[in-house]
């Protein structure tokens, strides 16, 4: 964070506008549009790259059409299907379209694939949600205790928790729990989505390693926090050592967990393909996958441009949230 | 007034621990290492181990256990997969594939990002901010998926799952490097180079990058262990290493079925990448805290 | 069973005070990889209200830990004290809970740190770090809060401080948030403040400025000063009496102006005759020969025999005793201690290498 130390502008009486809660949301606003619209020529780029990459992938029709078809069905399903067009063409009235939501029908399901992620989305937004749930709830206690009891034996334990949760590959973690907890303890259940405890496999699995990243990033943060000045001060001011910790403390060293937190929780939207293949949780990346493997460029474009949407909301949220936090970087730009 | 001299003054409830060597002293590195040092020579010597044909298949002997279970063999120490192919040979082998993959996408990557992030922090303004925002949508691509249509577009192979990996990857490291740039560029020295007259390159190469190697090498460690796993999630969705090259996602992904009665197949391959990935993330979290905590962040 | 804190005889035939704050004997050492520092050996000192007491050194005397040791602030778990007596209006510190010395902190101890862009919270604003105390020490709330809090602000002449309450530490100058933090310290207001050389980091006008405002708030609530500088003008300024500290320990300590025209200890002298004067013809700056001891590996005796002019063979071997040179005027000085048969002074005796 080379930003951190600015120098400090002479005092200037019309600063004191720039207090008021209206000005501060003036300037949020501003903030949000210069992000938003950052966001929307990164989603232009990727969607160029995705339908490139996309038409890439082959020939569709060989999946779709019966072994028996002749060149004229392939000619007219091409007409039909609209493949023929330039690529130029395509790709305007993708964008066209897309923009309205439509992103036409899947080639293999023959439904629109609006409704197929309509479908699908939400499964993963659920267990995403629940799994970074879960790891916030786990990681700020440790990561902060372990920062405050620096040396004992609950910070060795954290420390062995970080390390642990990102050096283990997730896919073998799902399919060692499948079987003892799910197979022979039958404790839960081992894939899709019967009610509460289903989720409970994969979203541990999902977020074992946000854990650790983030148990870490507080640890850290906090060590460097708890040797600042000011919160030397507050302790000589007499505030009680919770406060301290929880409130004055905690609050600095947040920032780069609002980051990665953030970070984390698109890559656990994004990236659950191997989670869920493994428990057979009917989301996005299960959606991904088929519809690689069976060339569908429908769904392939619109699962890449739905996932760089979430993850374009999901960073403008995280630094609208990092805005709030540190006046410093609200009233810099 | 208390009756211990020595207690006076004692926190609540810390435990008083006098701040001998660091907790990280030399032991962990040695671990790393030591590990490390293990996986690379077998991955290196392989070929000339005694090790069984990896490939060769034994109907006989399919699903044998490990040797020190009932119905395990001298021959076959972890034990045969579906197909009889002995699990510790096929593990060796499996090294030289991650660790190849690992080492070679890393080094691209970190080769290219450092080289946006040098450029975009030197240059800064428009370069700056265009080069930005070609990382920034870079990173938002999900990596697994990039492969995944990779693999399928010009079929699985080592070279795809390098490319599909290094071509998101370097955006990581194009923001870190460019980080360290804008905080060394406000140092005099890189004004006083200027001064000198020292062209553009000069002070990138001469002044900027040595700065910044510290950096780069704490990030190659760290992300070695990353590459690794995605190269095995790869393998085991199918979009990896094909066969019948040994990967240790591919195996885990065909013990996957069996594991209830052959636990072995799946467990030693996830074994392996664990202790490869812990390994090169130990190494990683010394060095950075040897050279550069300020990069706690990662 | 120590007895409660008798004033100084001497001072109080001057008619001064009973002091409030009582140090004797204070030790706190900190276990470092190198070894055991003893940052605090052994110090004794007396303030009394209204009087501000100046604590002089290099970096590295002990000056910062003394205070923080007043406090019970020394950073765990390396730092320990270890012993001695902290007498706070008849109350010794240093037998007080956590729980106890919590309450005492701000609200009878009030201190401002030395680095004004690192001693306010960036993420929270000014009236929320002013509040904080406010609401703590009195129990205030709302409108009475805020309207405490400005008019502290008004105290340390801070212009328009109702709207300065919603700024942020980023927005203020250095010398305004310094004024900040001494509003802070003296919210309650204390009856001891200590100031760790709270304008060693502020521009020079700003620093005289900030001295006459401290003396007006000590003047106001007739505050016990500590006041922590290696600036020997600033002492000269607002001291009325000075302690010179060295290696953890006070080597010589009495009013300013004895100190100041005859200084008794010879790192005393060295510290006032370095000081470079206008006028003079002088060649070369004087500077104190040797390096700073090694705090984890004192020699025996003096600790600054090594770079001691004056030095003798019983400096090396045996650390002098608190002597009295004056009423009010005491030193660790084997010059000034009764001689014994054999000691022979040795003026410009040279360090030792």
């Amino acid at each position: 964070m080379g930003e951190e130390r600015r120098r400090s502008p002479p005092f200037r009486t019309s600063r004191w506008g720039s207090c008021s809660k209206r000005q501060t949301a003036r300037t949020m606003l501003r903030f949000i549009f210069a992000r938003l619209l950052q966001s929307l020529v990164a989603l232009a780029i990727i969607s160029v790259v995705v339908f490139t990459l996309a038409r890439a992938t082959g020939d569709p029709l060989y999946l779709i059409l019966p072994m028996s078809a002749s060149q004229e069905d392939f000619d007219n399903a091409r007409r039909y299907l609209g493949l023929d067009r330039p690529y130029v063409e395509q790709y305007l009235s993708f964008v066209g379209r897309a923009v309205t939501g439509d992103f036409g029908n899947s080639l293999r399901a023959r439904r629109p694939v609006s409704d197929l992620i309509r479908e699908r989305l939400p499964n993963s937004l659920k267990l995403a949600v629940f799994a970074m749930g879960v790891s916030l709830a786990m990681a700020f206690p440790l990561g902060v205790m372990a920062a405050v009891r620096k040396g004992t034996g609950l910070d060795r334990f954290a420390q062995v928790v970080s390390v642990l949760g990102q050096s283990l590959p997730t896919f073998w973690v799902a399919i060692l729990l499948v079987e003892f907890v799910a197979g022979r303890l039958q404790w839960l259940p081992a894939g899709g989505i019967q009610g509460f405890t289903s989720y409970i496999l994969p979203g541990f699995t999902l977020g074992w390693f946000v854990v650790a990243g983030l148990m870490r990033l507080l640890r850290s943060g906090m060590l460097e926090v708890l040797d600042s000045e000011y919160v030397k001060l507050a302790r000589v001011k007499g505030v009680g050592e919770g406060r301290v910790i929880w409130l004055h403390a905690l609050k600095n060293a947040l920032i780069p967990v609002i980051t990665f937190a953030g970070i984390y929780f698109a890559i656990l939207v994004t990236t659950a393909i191997v989670v869920e293949t493994v428990f057979a949780w009917p989301g996005l990346g299960r959606l991904a996958y088929e519809g690689i493997s069976s060339r569908d460029f429908p769904v392939i474009q619109a699962v890449v441009l739905t996932t760089a949407a979430i993850v374009a909301v999901i960073n403008l949220c995280v630094d609208c949230l990092y805005a709030l936090i540190d006046p410093r970087i609200r009233y810099a730009r | 007034m208390p009756a211990e001299p020595g207690v006076l003054a004692r926190p609540d409830r810390e435990a008083v621990i006098p701040i001998t060597v660091e907790r990280r002293g030399l032991r962990l590195p040695l671990f790393s290492l030591a590990m490390i040092a293990l996986f690379v020579v077998a991955a290196l010597v392989a070929p000339l181990l005694s090790l069984p044909d990896p490939t060769a298949q034994s109907l006989r002997a399919r699903f044998t256990p490990p040797a020190w279970l009932d119905g395990g063999s001298r021959e076959h120490l972890l034990g045969t997969d579906r197909l009889g192919r002995d699990l510790l040979s096929r593990i060796v082998w499996g090294a030289r594939v991650s660790l190849a993959a690992g080492v070679v996408t890393v080094l691209l990557a970190s080769a290219f990002g450092a080289a946006v992030g040098l450029a975009a922090g030197y240059y800064g303004g428009r370069v700056d901010a265009t080069l930005m925002r070609i990382t920034d949508a870079t990173l938002s691509f999900p990596v697994i998926l990039l492969a995944l249509i990779l693999a399928v577009t010009v079929g699985p192979s080592f070279t795809n799952v390098v490319i599909a990996i290094a071509v998101i990857l370097w955006a990581r490291y194009a923001r870190v490097i460019r980080g360290q740039v804008l905080t060394l560029m406000r140092l005099d020295f890189v004004a006083q180079a200027r001064l000198a007259g020292a062209g553009a390159w000069r002070i990138i190469t001469r002044h900027l990058l040595p700065n910044t190697l510290g950096t780069l090498l704490v990030l190659v460690t760290l992300q070695i262990g990353y590459v690794i796993i995605v190269e095995a999630s790869l393998s085991f969705l199918g979009a990896g290493i094909p066969p019948p090259t040994p990967a240790w996602g591919s195996m885990i992904a065909e013990g996957r079925d069996v594991v209830t009665r052959a636990w072995w197949v799946s467990l030693f391959p996830g074994l392996a990448i664990l202790l490869v990935v812990l390994a090169f993330n130990l190494l990683g979290d010394w060095l950075r805290d040897t050279f550069d905590p300020k990069l706690r962040q990662l | 069973m120590p007895s409660p804190p008798v004033s100084d005889p001497v001072l109080a035939r001057a008619g001064l005070p009973r002091p409030i704050v009582d140090v004797r004997g204070l030790r706190t050492h900190i276990v470092t990889r190198w070894g055991t520092v003893k940052a605090v050996d052994g110090v004794s000192f007396q303030v009394a209200e209204g009087e501000t007491l100046g604590l002089v050194g290099e970096s590295g005397s002990g000056k910062s830990m003394t205070c923080l040791s007043l406090l019970r602030l020394v950073p765990r778990p390396a730092a320990r004290i270890l012993g001695g007596e902290v007498w706070l209006d008849g109350e010794d510190l240093l037998a007080k809970s956590e729980r106890e010395m919590r309450a005492i902190r701000g609200r009878r101890i009030g201190m401002i740190l030395q680095d004004p862009m690192s001693s306010l919270n960036p993420v929270f604003s000014i009236g929320m770090q002013m509040r904080e105390p406010v609401a703590l020490y009195h129990g205030l709330r709302g409108s009475a809060l805020a309207a405490r809090a400005a008019e502290l602000l008004a105290a340390v002449r801070i212009p328009a401080p109702a709207e300065r309450l919603r700024a942020f530490p980023h927005q203020l100058s250095g010398g305004m948030r310094q004024r900040v933090v001494g509003a802070m310290a003296i919210a309650a207001p204390p009856r001891l403040l200590i100031a760790d050389e709270p304008t060693t980091s502020l521009d020079l006008t700003i620093q005289s400025q900030y001295l006459g405002l401290l003396e007006e708030l000590q003047d106001r609530h007739r505050l016990a000063l500590v006041f922590v500088t290696h600036n020997l003008g600033i002492v000269a300024r607002i001291c009325d009496r000075v302690a010179v500290m060295y290696a953890g320990r006070i080597v010589e300590m009495g009013p300013v102006r004895r100190l100041f025209t005859r200084p008794a200890h010879p790192y005393t002298r060295a510290l006032l005759e370095s000081i470079p004067r206008l006028g003079t013809r002088a060649t070369r700056l004087t500077a104190i020969e040797g390096q700073p001891p090694d705090l984890a590996h004192l020699p025996a005796g003096c600790a600054f025999a090594p770079r001691c002019p004056s030095v003798m063979e019983r400096c090396r071997v045996e650390a002098p005793p608190e002597t009295v040179v004056e009423a009010g005027h005491v030193t660790r000085c084997w010059l000034e201690a009764p001689a014994r048969p054999g000691d022979s002074p040795g003026p410009g005796a040279g360090p030792a290498r």
